[in-house]
């Protein structure tokens, strides 16, 4: 079954416009989640200010703008000096929560995430669009590599929410930290995977999504909706999986980790993100530092630039969808 | 030989074939980068019909001008031209930003005739100034012809290239910057002004010139007289309509990626058709 083709975005098969969103097919979204969620911030705290490279709309913020117009600084197509000027803003005592692209922001901004904020540990937040593959633009703006860039420097928090749910979740979380954040961002129509009556997102802490002995899959971002799905393909087949989901990535839960592999030695991990110094590498590390041998197959983006097109071509072509996940469960459980 | 006068004629009619191919283009995503496309197809014309030295049949021939397109996005146009020039062939524009193609919608430097992967904004001068000190230093003829847009003058990287340019009295490197008053978020002069543009690389040591963008005359003669000053690098800061030679495009709100309507379509090549008589 297909769902009906909103008003607006592409036929299938070629690359989509930058701002629309690819739900996957989501039963639920919800709009603008980051957005909405630094305007209840923002009610809150009047020192939260808000700044963007020329992707107001683009990254959400625009509903920031909108409401806080004063409060709102367009620092035009240059990220060094967004990040720049948004550590001034902490040194001046505001809350400044910086927007561009994933890969604008730390291949082109990384010194000054590092030395400008992170090492006198500013309290920036850099919110990122465009995480791995959730554009088909190319190598140029699919951000595949960030985390493992942002998880090397010391101070930073690094955050990769799976849906609208916690992404206002985290949103709000990091407004009330303080110190130097870089969360991932999942733009404009959000699939909403997560109950916001019950989820609670806390920065620092996996969640077990659900428990089960025979395999552990341990995602990150919108990995984990995907990985919920493969564990319902699981259990139709009688394979009771573990989900632990990760939304930060620094500093790790590695006790929940640890506790996970320490029961279940067979391991998924899945991230939307090249597989090395990410996710799986984390929790390859986790688990050499506690002495707990696992067998783990990476879901993830293989150590290549991706191609352009749209976003499931994308996605089978990188074998980043949920029947991988789940295909990768089987593989161990043979 | 064709006479000087036939030369600006030949360049409007190639200009408009390059307009026909975009919406070709265009017409396949059904949105995106025509506004872009149809504005620069004059600068174009100019260039691969009127002044680059390239051979469509070995696109990586080394003596040939480099043509650095930093503003990936702006494929659709650079596409045309490939097509137009025989450089790819010209039913390949309909597989433009499909799956698997190679035409992407941001251009990529594995497809011929496209030197370098744009699109991360603000690499493409410093590439330039790279390969104008290499050419030099090879005691090549070879130029390079870097297009740059407005919404790029705003990173730094491309002011520290134009220092260097500027520095390294680079004679053989010009640099075309598309002010088509667009970007991401609105006009530049709303999202961080850059005017006025052409007094900043004056002040940086270009020999710079300012002219009618949509003009294939007025470019041409700015190209000629920039080949009269050696010892500097060149700025020509092209004005330009975004939609230029279809009145829908070029009357509707200016947008950075234009939504169109699949009826609008026929009325657009209508436009284009009758702009051409
Ligand atoms: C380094 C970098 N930052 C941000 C972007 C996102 N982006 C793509 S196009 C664009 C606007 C650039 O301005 P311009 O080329 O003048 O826009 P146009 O004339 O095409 O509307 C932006 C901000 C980018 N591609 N590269």
């Amino acid at each position: 079954m297909s769902a009906p083709t909103p008003a607006g975005t592409p036929p299938k098969g070629v690359t989509g416009n930058i701002l629309s969103s690819d739900t996957g097919g989501a039963a639920s979204v919800a709009a603008a989640p980051f957005g909405h969620a630094l305007v209840r911030a923002a009610e809150k705290n009047p020192r939260i200010v808000g700044l963007t490279a020329d992707l107001g709309k683009y990254t959400d913020i625009h509903v920031f703008a909108e409401k806080f117009p004063k409060q709102f600084f367009q620092m035009g197509m240059a990220e060094q000096s967004l990040v720049g000027c948004a550590a001034g803003l902490a040194r001046t005592g505001f809350v400044p929560f910086a927007t561009t692209y994933c890969v604008f922001a730390t291949r082109r901004a990384y010194d000054f995430i590092a030395i400008g904020a992170a090492l006198g540990g500013a309290n920036i937040k850099i919110v990122a669009g465009l995480p791995g593959l959730t554009t088909g633009y190319g190598g140029t703006h699919q951000g595949i590599e960030d985390l493992a860039l942002m998880c090397a420097v010391p101070n930073l928090t690094v955050i990769d929410p799976c849906d609208a749910t916690e992404t206002a979740q985290a949103t709000e979380a990091i407004a009330a930290h303080v110190g130097p954040v870089y969360m991932r961002l999942l733009r404009g129509q959000v699939p909403v995977s997560l109950d916001p009556s019950t989820y609670r997102f806390e920065i620092g802490k996996a969640r077990l999504l659900a428990d089960g002995p025979d395999v552990a899959i341990i995602s990150t971002g919108l990995m984990t909706g995907r990985a919920l799905d493969a564990v319902r393909e699981l259990a139709a087949e009688g394979v009771r999986a573990s989900l632990l989901h990760v939304s930060t990535l620094k500093p790790l839960d590695r006790e929940a980790i640890s506790s996970l592999i320490g029961r279940v030695s067979r391991v998924v991990t899945a991230e939307n993100h090249v597989v090395t110094g990410g996710l799986a590498s984390a929790v390859a590390d986790v688990s050499v530092q506690a002495g707990r041998p696992i067998q783990l197959r990476r879901v993830g983006i293989p150590d290549c630039f991706c191609e352009s097109g749209s976003i499931p071509y994308l996605v089978k072509r990188y074998r980043m969808g949920a029947p991988d996940i789940a295909a990768a469960a089987r593989e161990l459980l043979k | 030989m064709t006479s000087p006068a036939a030369i600006p004629q030949s360049l409007s009619r190639r200009a408009h074939a390059l307009r026909g191919h975009v919406l070709r283009m265009a017409e396949i995503v059904g949105q995106g980068y025509v506004g872009q496309g149809l504005g620069i197809s004059d600068l174009l014309a100019v260039l691969y019909f009127g002044e680059l030295r390239y051979d469509p049949k070995q696109p990586d021939w080394p003596d040939r001008d480099r043509f650095v397109l930093s503003i990936g996005h702006y494929a659709i146009g650079l596409y045309a031209a490939l097509a137009e020039a025989g450089v790819i062939p010209v039913g390949e524009l309909d597989t433009y930003g499909s799956d698997g193609s190679r035409l992407e919608m941001s251009a990529p430097e594995t497809t011929p005739g496209v030197e370098m992967t744009g699109g991360s904004l603000g690499h493409g001068l410093t590439q330039s100034v790279g390969m104008a000190l290499g050419l030099r230093l090879d005691g090549k003829p070879s130029r390079v012809f870097n297009l740059l847009s407005d919404g790029e003058c705003q990173e730094g990287s491309t002011w520290e290239a134009a220092m260097a340019g500027a520095h390294h009295r680079l004679g053989n490197l010009f640099a075309f910057i598309d002010c088509n008053n667009q970007q991401a978020d609105g006009p530049p002069s709303a999202i961080m002004g850059i005017e006025p543009i052409h007094k900043k690389w004056e002040a940086f040591g270009w020999h710079t010139q300012r002219v009618n963008g949509n003009d294939v005359e007025a470019i041409a003669a700015a190209i000629a007289a920039a080949k009269g000053i050696a010892d500097r690098p060149h700025a020509i800061v092209l004005d330009t309509l975004m939609g230029k030679g279809v009145p829908l495009f070029e009357q509707r709100e200016k947008n950075h990626f234009i939504r169109v309507a699949p009826e609008e379509w026929t009325l657009a090549k209508r436009q284009l058709e009758e702009a051409g008589r």
